[in-house]
């Protein structure tokens, strides 16, 4: 770790030597967009015994050049990430999409560089997505939290079909007193975001995106969760189009109990 | 923006402002993945069905050239003439050859999407033989002069009505109503005659069984039969990425085809060609030709493709495609389209022309969920937008706009004060919470509100709470 770059340590209690280190990598859109999960993440990561870390010089975790075929800047960038995080126990992200990458997708691009292919390979195994996380390696099966609503979860695709994440979050949101769970129709399919996809095609993305806020719509829920800030955005922007009253929010602030602030696209 | 590029974005607007052809679309796909769902939750053990099938096709391809001489060797045993073709060009041309040689004035083509890639249609034509499709949905698009938007049904995008006053002015005793069953009544009446009075009959193929030299060929309405049967001379057009070892691996390849494409458990027919019709046989050609393709396909070996070649053309990934089913066949310009065509058309037609195929895409990974040979999609397009990235065929503008986000990315610090100021100005554009329109955004503000950027990011504000934190 390079020294300017000192580690900001954010948890205060649990520095019990059995807790395990984790480094948070936030994601660029929880930093900019809805700093909420990141404290939502921090504190269902320090309620499940963890010790929580903070690298400053996380930025992106390099999708917008992965997925534009920019493999140099996405090494460099998957290299630089590896370096700042590979200290702790644990690397955990708040996003399904993030969180594949970084696991999943780090590996494959080093692949052919024979200094970092073994050290990406002992790093990805340390990298889960937050959810998943807290339910299949620290074995919580319930959180304290309320939150009056009949909520609907949307399966990101990247979370769901990299990271296998699927009955984790349900299962969390069932012990989270006031809330109903309403499963919409075709809650696994895209929402049409696609991270630069949505700029690229806009007339496609916008056909896809109506037919998830219509299955919303449909389902009667007034609160859509998910566990991926760019989706969230793009249904939450699309429903904020057309007039919906269906709020948004990422299921970490839920199951955090930090629900009752303002939803995505509320005036902050 | 390169001309082709527009073309796609064009074709692609106008099918989603298309509402008939949305319906259409979905009529068919959402048959087709509710009725592959079942039949898969039917099968004991789908996904080690799954790996069998992915390591047949492996199996073959690592060892093409064994199965291809075994394949060419019991071919001409049981009395095939075989051909081979490296391009599209080579085997048409050869195609069209056998039936100049036999004096052809008509043939009778059964569905076969390889035909349409080498552009055996259009070489018949142009050497002034007629071409008559017999699959029924060909039939229709070849009477409608257009080309198939999918694989399995090549006509799905066309509504019953539409179908209805097509068959009316083409066919020569029009159909008496809408029903599909007269509809299907008057496509059979025209055809009918046309088989009988075929002089030659092509195929495609299936799978090519390599310890026998067969030619293994399904569909369900029969006419592969008809088409291959009666004409003095059949000719089989093949991709070689259709070779199976031997029968029993054609099954278990079969069985997951059937199930994929339209949830059936078996096709209405499958029929195995060996060899021409001998002396005792009632009925079957004289000559019987199996003109082998490559095309690309070892090329596709060589360039680290070679997942591609387990395709067993199924149309499930574009059954399950969000793009496709909001876009459609047509939209993608390519024999192939979907993901499976998104992969195939920039190594057929040059990833230089095709190369926004790779990018119409979210991502999702439906379509490997799907596959029953297990192609992961998603690696292969992220291949080939890379591909294009190192050749130069990305449009400037997307190149400028990741190299200069990447260098932000790659300093923290830079970064971090880069995007305080531009949330500062993105956010005076802000209006309760939302933005309606910004400059530069106009792509994501034309159909979404953008949720705008918080006041403080989650690193400013988690600083000044670990300092008021005391620690
Ligand atoms: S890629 Fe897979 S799902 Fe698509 S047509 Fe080929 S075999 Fe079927």
């Amino acid at each position: 770790m390079m020294p300017d770059q000192k580690p900001e340590q954010f948890s205060k209690a649990k520095n019990s030597p059995s807790s395990p280190r984790i480094g948070l990598f936030v994601t660029c859109l929880v930093d900019l967009f809805r700093p909420n999960v990141g404290f939502a993440a921090i504190k269902l990561l320090e309620d499940a015994g963890c010790e929580v870390f903070i690298p400053k010089s996380q930025t992106c975790c390099g999708q917008p050049a992965l997925n534009s075929g920019d493999v140099e800047n996405t090494k460099t960038i998957a290299r630089q990430v590896i370096e700042h995080f590979e200290s702790y126990d644990y690397v955990i992200v708040p996003s399904g999409s993030c969180g594949g990458t970084i696991r999943t997708h780090y590996p494959e691009i080093l692949a052919d560089d024979p200094e970092w292919t073994e050290r990406a390979a002992v790093f990805s195994s340390k990298v889960f997505e937050l959810i998943s996380f807290l339910t299949d390696i620290r074995g919580i099966s319930t959180v304290q939290a309320r939150c009056e609503a009949t909520a609907t979860y949307h399966d990101s695709c990247s979370g769901l079909r990299e990271l296998g994440i699927k009955q984790q979050p349900r299962r969390l949101l069932f012990s989270v007193e006031g809330l109903t769970l309403r499963e919409m129709d075709k809650a696994e399919n895209c929402c049409g975001f696609g991270g630069t996809f949505s700029i690229k095609y806009p007339d496609i993305s916008n056909a896809i995106v109506s037919e998830k806020t219509e299955a919303i719509k449909e389902s009667g829920a007034d609160l859509l969760l998910g566990g991926d800030l760019g989706c969230l955005m793009n249904i939450a922007g699309k429903q904020s189009r057309q007039g919906q009253k269906v709020r948004a929010m990422h299921v970490a602030e839920i199951l955090a109990n930090m629900s009752d602030g303002l939803a995505i696209g509320e005036e902050d | 923006m390169t001309a082709i590029e527009s073309t796609f974005k064009k074709r692609a607007q106008a099918a989603v402002a298309n509402k008939t052809l949305k319906a259409a679309i979905e009529r068919t796909a959402s048959t087709a993945e509710k009725k592959r769902a079942i039949a898969i939750a039917e099968l004991p053990d789908f996904s080690n069905m799954r790996s069998c099938a992915k390591r047949i096709k492996d199996h073959v391809i690592a060892n093409l050239d064994h199965y291809l001489e075994t394949f060419e060797r019991n071919a001409v045993a049981s009395g095939a003439k075989v051909h081979w073709a490296r391009t599209a060009e080579e085997a048409s041309h050869i195609a069209v050859d056998i039936c100049k040689m036999a004096k052809a004035k008509r043939v009778t083509r059964s569905k076969s999407m390889l035909g349409e890639e080498i552009g055996l249609p259009h070489a018949l034509e142009l050497a002034g033989i007629e071409c008559v499709e017999t699959d029924l949905a060909e039939h229709i698009v070849q009477l409608a002069g257009e080309r198939p938007s999918h694989i399995v049904w090549p006509a799905m995008h066309k509504s019953r009505e539409e179908i209805f006053s097509l068959f009316k002015s083409k066919h020569e005793k029009p159909p008496v109503s809408e029903e599909i069953a007269d509809l299907v009544l008057s496509a059979r009446r025209d055809l009918r005659q046309k088989f009988l009075t075929a002089d030659v009959g092509i195929s495609g193929a299936n799978f090519l069984i390599a310890d026998t030299g067969a030619v293994c060929v399904v569909t369900n309405e029969g006419n592969a039969e008809l088409t291959t049967t009666p004409p003095k001379v059949h000719i089989v057009t093949a991709g070689i990425e259709k070779l199976v070892p031997s029968i029993e691996h054609a099954f278990v390849l079969l069985r997951l085809l059937v199930r994929s494409a339209t949830g059936a458990d078996i096709t209405q027919y499958t029929t195995f060609h060996c060899g021409p019709k001998r002396p005792n046989d009632a009925d079957g050609p004289e000559e019987f030709h199996i003109i082998l393709v490559d095309n690309g396909r070892t090329q596709m070996l060589a360039d680290g493709m070679e997942e591609m070649l387990r395709c067993i053309r199924c149309g499930a990934c574009m059954n399950h495609c969000v793009v496709y089913r909001q876009v459609g066949g047509h939209a993608y310009g390519g024999t192939y389209p979907g993901p499976m065509g998104a992969v195939l058309t920039p190594v057929f037609d040059g990833l230089k022309q095709s190369r926004d195929l790779p990018h119409a895409c979210t991502l999702n990974g439906r379509c490997a969920e799907v596959c029953p040979v297990g192609i992961p999609l998603p690696t292969l397009l992220r291949q080939l937008r890379s591909r294009s990235w190192r050749s130069g065929y990305e449009p400037w503008l997307t190149k400028a706009n990741v190299s200069v986000w990447a260098q932000f990315a790659k300093r923290p610090k830079l970064y971090h004060a880069v995007s305080k100021i531009a949330s500062k100005v993105i956010r005076l554009f802000q209006k309760n919470g939302r933005i309606r329109w910004m400059p530069l955004a106009g792509n994501w503000t034309r159909h979404r509100d953008l949720p705008a950027p918080a006041s403080r990011s989650f690193m400013q504000l988690q600083r000044s709470r670990h300092k008021e934190n005391g620690s």
